[in-house]
């Protein structure tokens, strides 16, 4: 199984996220990571989903996909011809002893510090999947009292617009 | 000044835009704004069933007998969850219907409200497209997409669902001129390249054959399906939900294909060099064991659906588009290749088929006990009603004899539950090919266990002058569970007994239905039974023939098992090469 990245153009309309996400189950599809945001035009909301799959039931998937009549475009976006982010947030434990090694790792993995309390910081970073979870690994030993992440986003490198895309086709 | 219309006038106003003639279906609450102005519309009908989930059926029988979108109506909560069952099955059948469901008040949406379900939610995953409506000015314009939505591409059903307050409140009514689909446009016209690419295909194979599908009836493109084979000779299997599609009269025509079809049919996939597949989907129940489907076959594949195509059985050349559509071009093609002096030769391919033909034919043996046999009673009825009238079947074993044994020669004579196999689906579904086609004959052959499920019609039908034939192929069993019982369960008869040669009096419940009620168990009677049903034609017929329990549906392939496996009766496995 390989991962893949989708980037889903749909129509921005109440249970559009329901019915795409419905698909993906029914089929026996399991999303590892989903993101759901509004693009430059109003009408138009974008999908970034990842999933886990063979390259034939991928096929079927998209296919299914486009099927829905909210759906407008679907592309699947290559890792190395596409940028691909996900944030996440940690709020690490501190002592006064490990306060400034953590800043240090922070630093070295240009994150940013949101917030800071008597034995805590919260600490924001970006970047793809790989980086990430090296951050996260980094920071394990000090203690991890809560983390979360976003689901990724991801845009193809070069000129080209996906919406552009989709108008043309419609 | 703009006109005003409460939501349920709007409604209203819209199906007879939609060119709606007749809805099936049951008011209640949320619904009942649109019950009003439905009384004073002179242009659509409504006829009130007993079920919602017949009123669906109706509507599906309604859509396969005319070619017209199937409506039906029902009230929120459970009117809308009957309607499922009949949803899912036009889903999987492809069959084109609007359901249109009363919701609770928008204000009260998400708290539970008495006959409050989430039938949006609840068809997502069975219908084509769905729509929940707030507000009385979106009322129009989702009737109008539903309509188009559910008639074209590949049709299937739509849900519009509507909340009680739009229905009342007013608003302006503007019947839209265009549809805004910009995520809906379904492939029509095939490539050429491709079409190019099948039609020298076609003649360079040596045991081609015409695979096809009920896409060929829905897209009307029985009559270039006929000049195909005519052209090429090549041989046809139908599948079940294609019978008709292509004359059963034809001496190309090998039967149909599958768990239940003919020796030849199933051969004819299994030996072929090239399937040429048209609207037709792979399905588990024709292919058998995938991996030992026609092994040594390329596939041409064209369905309007892509996501077909591949999903099964990889296809050497995919086409997208209308079967229609293929059909002319891939016509044209063949003509011009024709014209080249490049023909296909499948004389050796006819004689391998035409042994197993006449060496398998379809058949059955007579019980020894002098009780009636069920094939018997199905080939009587269609010899003597003929080609012309509308066969519908619930699910089981009188299905597959009635697919079996029925001579189709039109296409959208034969009507079933083939996807979803839903038991009960006759007798509404008749009921609305009769609606739809009044003066056509209606058979719906259903069985003692389908019979019991939907039955209630009866009443709608006598009262609406509605007046199918019922032959109820009655073997007091759920026969085709009995079957696998006898086949893969030692005969051991768990819960398939329903005693229904005594349980209920099916001649007094048709005669309490207000319909006429007939019995025959006697090999003797079967024609002047069946004569006597057809000169009733003023009232629903009912005829319980009380047929031998032990008939079993043969050929067959045992579920999950390679076609190749095929069995022509209990124990006989067809010799597939000759022995000289």
């Amino acid at each position: 199984m390989s991962r893949h990245t989708l980037s889903v153009l749909v129509e921005n309309q109440p249970g559009v996220l329901a019915r795409t996400a419905s698909l993906f189950a029914r089929r026996g599809f399991n999303i590892e990571s989903l993101a759901v945001g509004p693009t430059e035009s109003q009408e138009v909301s974008r999908m970034t989903i990842v999933v886990s799959v063979e390259a034939h039931p991928l096929e079927q998937v998209t296919k299914q996909l486009n099927k829905l009549v909210n759906v407008l475009k679907i592309v699947e976006l290559d890792s190395t011809q596409s940028v691909q982010r996900e944030l996440v947030l940690v709020k690490v434990k501190t002592t006064p002893a490990s306060r400034s090694q953590i800043l240090e790792t922070v630093s070295l993995f240009r994150a940013k510090v949101v917030d800071v309390s008597q034995d805590s910081v919260t600490i924001e970073a970006t970047g793809n999947r790989d980086k990430l979870d090296a951050l996260v690994k980094v920071l394990e030993p000090y203690g991890i009292k809560e983390l979360v992440q976003s689901g990724m986003v991801a845009v193809g490198r070069g000129q080209k617009s996906l919406t552009d895309k989709a108008k043309h086709n419609s | 000044m703009s006109e005003q219309l409460t939501g349920a006038q709007s409604l209203i106003r819209s199906l007879e835009e939609a060119g709606v003639e007749t809805v099936f279906g049951i008011p209640g609450g949320a619904i009942l704004p649109a019950y009003d102005p439905l009384m004073d519309s002179k242009k659509v009908r409504h006829i009130l069933v007993r079920h919602e989930q017949a009123a669906g059926h109706a509507a599906e029988g309604y859509a396969l007998a005319t070619g017209k979108v199937g409506v039906c109506m029902a009230t929120s909560g459970p009117g809308a969850t009957n309607l499922v069952t009949p949803i899912a099955d036009a889903h999987m059948d492809s069959v084109p219907m609007v359901a249109i469901t009363g919701q609770v008040p928008s204000q009260a949406i998400g708290t539970d409200a008495f006959q409050e379900a989430d039938i949006r939610g609840i068809t997502f995953p069975i219908t084509k497209h769905n729509y929940l409506v707030t507000d009385p000015k979106d009322i129009p314009n989702a009737i109008h997409e539903a309509f188009h939505i559910a008639s074209t591409g590949r049709p299937g059903p739509v849900l519009v669902d509507i909340s009680k307050d739009a229905l009342n409140k007013k608003s302006e009514f503007i019947w839209p001129k265009e549809l805004n689909l910009p995520g809906y446009k379904p492939t029509i016209k095939p490539n050429n390249k491709q079409i190019r690419e099948a039609a020298s295909l076609i003649l360079s194979s040596k045991k081609p054959v015409l695979y096809v599908g009920g896409g060929i009836i829905k897209a009307g493109a029985h009559k270039e399906l006929f000049e195909l084979a005519s052209i090429t000779q090549i041989p046809v299997v139908t599948t079940l939900m294609a019978r008709g599609a292509f004359p059963d009269s034809h001496p190309q025509h090998l039967g149909m294909p599958g768990m239940h079809g003919t020796v030849a049919a199933v051969g004819s996939l299994q030996q072929s060099d090239l399937l040429i597949a048209l609207g037709t989907r792979f399905d588990d129940r024709v292919t058998g064991d995938l991996a030992t489907f026609a092994p040594g076959a390329k596939v041409i594949h064209a369905d309007i659906d892509p996501a077909e195509i591949g999903k099964n059985r990889f296809a050497d050349i995919p086409i997208v588009g209308d079967a229609k559509e293929v059909l002319s071009l891939l016509l044209a093609a063949i003509k011009d290749e024709q014209k080249k002096g490049v023909s296909g030769d499948y004389e050796a391919w006819w004689s391998v088929l035409n042994r197993l033909r006449e060496t398998y034919p379809l058949g059955y043996d007579l019980p020894n006990d002098g009780s009636l046999s069920p094939q018997y009673v199905i080939e009587r009825l269609s010899d003597i009603t003929g080609p012309d009238a509308i066969y519908a079947a619930g699910v089981g074993q009188h299905q597959m004899w009635a697919a079996q044994f029925v001579k189709y020669e039109k296409p959208g004579t034969w009507l079933n539950s083939g996807g979803l196999g839903t038991m009960g689906f006759a007798v509404p579904a008749a009921m609305g090919a009769k609606v739809g086609q009044p003066d056509t004959t209606v058979w719906a052959i259903d069985g003692d266990g389908c019979f019991q499920m939907t039955n209630q019609e009866l009443a709608t039908c006598a009262i609406n002058n509605i007046p199918i034939k019922v032959a109820l192929i009655n073997n007091s069993s759920l026969g085709m569970v009995r079957q696998w019982q006898t086949l893969f369960y030692n005969e051991r008869y768990s819960n398939t007994d329903l005693q229904s040669h005594s349980f209920p009096d099916f001649v007094k419940l048709a005669d309490a239905y207000g319909c006429v009620g007939l019995r025959c168990d006697n090999p003797d009677e079967v024609d002047s039974v069946i004569e006597k049903a057809l000169g009733i034609n003023d009232a629903p017929v009912v005829i319980d023939f009380q047929v031998n329990k032990d008939a079993m549906v043969w050929p067959m392939v045992a579920a999950g098992a390679s076609n190749s496996d095929i069995k022509y009766a209990r124990d006989i496995a067809p010799k597939w090469e000759r022995e000289d």
